[in-house]
């Protein structure tokens, strides 16, 4: 029932995502069909080249779609963030059940037809127009229908990369733990995949051989109109609204939060077109995103690029810190605004009830009692220099087992239903509060800190000052307990990260 | 003017370097050569060479006077008409649609199609109203194997090929199509190479019959006269034949 108010408060959007959605189907799926099908007659004329030309197109379908996202963001013109990289990688993924399929279907068609075709004297167009196309119609197709399938479920990765499409509501819900928000993007894709192989299915029957001529030329005309109208009419409703700033996010509450709050900053003072890139996947894409220029702006945290992006040892003076990535971003074109006012640090947290039954208050308190518990962080606090590690080591923790690795925003839960008894989250997390989380006070001083900063693309800041005016209001404007308010706002009232900037905003004017 | 003519012909392939070694041959134009030799022998080589599939390693290929190293390729293989063994009907194509592929590579009108579509599958007897519309895989092998014919001879080629024609058939069906084939050729009068390895068929088609042992033509004459050749090569497929037709006059 959530799920149906949603759709309904969220229509506009809902068409939206779904148009882009089959836009990036849509365009990959019949650009693959254009390169793959052209690809597999070549390759089944040249029995040499086929064996190895379907082992390259094996290998490419291997390669997870996240990891292909991140191999092609460094990579020019097809790659960095938005439809085109998506495109780059779903055209990747379309090709292999095409040209395989393609090849299955010339190869697999009886000598004796081919033989009889030439002994008739057809020219190799002739006979591939009139004979092997026909005959490899169904097989073609079939190969286009895997492809179209893989693609819509392919297409839910591509919002990671901000190119849009229902994957936005998967990632939205699983950064909000809103399983009703997970289902909202979920539902359609899964009906779009039925329907999908549902109409190809009824093309490749359409297509066999025993119809007749006509009801084939009309199936061709059918799906030819149908793809005409949803490339003309997807590319209308998703097209990118020109020479605007486009303003980034990551991909959890905090951050769509602060991405809107910079946008809607922009537009309030500047009047310029924002365009919203917000839920890319992580702390590396939005970087790239930034410094290929397709994303203008986004809000950082000072630990984050002092360690995650320019991979210097970590340090426990804000100051220092800030002044050092201050120096790291303009040494690669990149402008660190004013902070905004608050430090995301991690938080070690427990149960409230723990914490009180007894008396935990800092980490060293903890330390005590934790051979006896279970520890369960994301997989950026195990990797991340800053992370697990080092905090094992200053504190001298110890646990009953390896600490089990569990999606950032799942693991709240996790400690509240008590799957596991200490975790390592965000110290704004609107969580913290609703779950009756508590948070270990880091007496020792481990973490750095992480002030939150909006990094801006520095010539996009020369080119439209008025954005860096308007930006710099909002220094010092945010504290720790706004935005763990906000942050709750948005987990447990499930209120729009829009909504909330928006309100926000009008109560700071 | 002869419409198919054979000259020193050799052809090998790596590996196979003598598949037709000095090979010669000529036939007339309205005459029927019957190509008889064991598998291998290189049967379905010489018919490929006619309409330029292959082209022979030493010697010519004559096809109406004109070396098939000259002719364009397509151009010829649409003066010859060519059955191959497994007729090879398209399968996604009706009856009438698979005779009428040649004509309309040619750009005939729709009515000049429909027309000749027809008076092809009455010289085949087969009904056009019943037949035209049908897949090939409705058909029985005896109606495959006419229509497949009525494809071959769709433009009217002054040539026609015949890689064993009737050999997927039962012995009814097969005896039916043989005579069926005398009636037909005797109104068209074309010049026909037709292969098989069964001599009663080849003694009840051709004008002449040709015996073939590897990759050479070691008899040729008029059906009559090969009772009377006494090579051992030549006699082991005269004593296989088929038994005599009841209704057969060339056979001795």
């Amino acid at each position: 029932m959530s799920v149906l108010r949603f759709w309904i408060e969220h229509r506009q959007e809902l068409a939206t995502l779904f148009a882009q959605h089959v836009f990036l189907v849509a365009v990959s799926t019949t650009i693959a069909v254009l390169i793959g099908v052209p690809l597999g007659i070549f390759a089944s004329r040249r029995p040499r080249l086929a064996a190895p030309f379907v082992a390259i197109a094996n290998i490419a379908q291997t390669v997870p779609s996240l990891a292909m996202f991140g191999f092609l963001l460094p990579v020019p013109l097809i790659g960095g963030v938005g439809a085109r990289a998506a495109l780059a990688v779903l055209i990747l993924y379309g090709l292999l059940p095409i040209v395989r399929s393609t090849i299955v279907g010339i190869t697999g068609i009886d000598r004796s037809i081919k033989e009889a075709g030439v002994g008739m004297g057809m020219t190799p167009r002739e006979l591939l127009r009139q004979i092997e196309l026909p005959l490899a119609l169904p097989s073609i197709v079939a190969g286009i229908r895997v492809a179209a399938v893989v693609g819509v479920g392919s297409a839910t990765i591509a919002a990671a990369i901000g190119a849009g499409g229902l994957g936005q509501y998967i990632y939205r819900g699983l950064s909000m733990v809103d399983s009703s928000v997970i289902l909202a993007g979920a539902i359609p894709a899964a009906l779009l995949a039925l329907g999908v192989d549902g109409g190809l299915l009824w093309l490749e029957r359409r297509l066999s051989p025993r119809r007749g001529r006509k009801s084939r030329r009309a199936a061709e005309a059918v799906a030819l109109s149908l793809i005409g109208l949803l490339l003309a009419g997807s590319a209308v409703l998703s097209a990118r609204a020109s020479s605007s700033i486009v303003v980034g996010s990551k991909n959890f509450t905090e951050q769509l939060i602060l991405g809107e709050i910079v946008a809607q900053t922009i537009e309030r003072e500047t009047g310029l077109k924002v365009e919203r890139r917000l839920n890319l996947g992580g702390t590396l894409i939005c970087d790239r995103a930034l410094l290929s220029g397709d994303i203008d702006v986004y809000v950082e945290y000072t630990g984050t690029a002092l360690t995650a992006i320019f991979h210097q040892q970590p340090s426990n003076d804000p100051r220092a810190v800030t002044e050092k990535v201050r120096e790291l971003y303009a040494g690669t074109g990149r402008t660190l605004l004013a902070p905004l006012g608050y430090d995301n640090t991690f938080a070690i947290l427990v149960r409230g009830a723990d914490a009180r039954a007894r008396g935990l208050r800092t980490i060293d308190d903890a330390a005590k009692v934790t051979p006896e518990w279970k520890a369960g962080f994301g997989y950026e606090f195990l990797e991340r220099p800053d992370g697990y590690k080092g905090l094992a080591k200053t504190y001298g923790l110890t646990f009953r087992a390896p600490p089990q690795v569990m999606d950032l925003t799942l693991s709240y839960r996790a400690l509240a239903s008590g799957q596991v008894d200490l975790i390592a989250g965000d110290a704004t997390a609107g969580l913290i509060k609703a779950l009756d989380l508590f948070q270990l006070a880091d007496n020792r001083r481990y973490f750095p800190p992480y002030d939150a900063v909006p990094v801006a693309h520095a010539s996009t800041l020369l080119r439209y000052p008025q954005v860096r005016r308007a930006l710099e209001r909002l220094a010092g404007r945010i504290t720790a307990a706004d935005m763990r308010e906000m942050n709750n706002a948005a987990d447990t009232r499930r209120e729009n990260p829009a909504d909330i900037a928006r309100s926000f905003l009008d109560r700071r004017q | 003017m002869s419409g198919i003519e054979f000259r020193g012909v050799c052809f090998g392939r790596n590996g196979r370097p003598r598949i037709l070694d000095d090979f010669s041959l000529a036939v007339g134009a309205g005459e029927v050569v019957a190509l008889v030799g064991a598998s291998g022998a290189g049967k379905t080589t010489v018919l490929k060479l006619v309409n330029r599939l292959l082209l022979p390693g030493a010697g010519d290929v004559r096809v109406q006077d004109k070396d098939t190293r000259e002719w364009d390729p397509i151009r010829l293989r649409r003066s010859v008409g060519y059955v191959i063994q497994e007729i090879g009907l398209f399968p996604h194509l009706t009856v009438a649609d698979n005779i009428a592929v040649v004509p309309r590579l040619e750009r005939w009108s729709d009515d000049r199609v429909a027309a000749r579509v027809r008076e092809l599958l009455a010289l085949m007897d087969l009904d056009p109203d019943t037949y035209a519309n049908r897949w090939p895989d409705e058909l029985s092998g005896g109606q495959r194997q006419r229509v497949g014919v009525a494809r071959a001879l769709a433009i009217d080629p002054p040539v026609l090929l015949l890689d064993e024609p009737f050999g997927a058939l039962d012995p009814v069906t097969r005896r039916q199509l043989q005579s069926e084939f005398r009636r037909i050729q005797a109104r068209l009068r074309k010049s026909v190479l037709l292969v098989t390895h069964d001599m009663g068929e080849a003694m009840m088609l051709g004008d002449r019959v040709g015996v073939m042992d590897d990759g050479r033509l070691i008899w040729c004459g008029p059906p009559r006269a090969i009772a009377e050749c006494d090579d051992p090569r030549v006699r082991r497929f005269v004593d296989a034949a088929t038994p005599p037709m009841p209704t057969g006059t060339e056979s001795p």
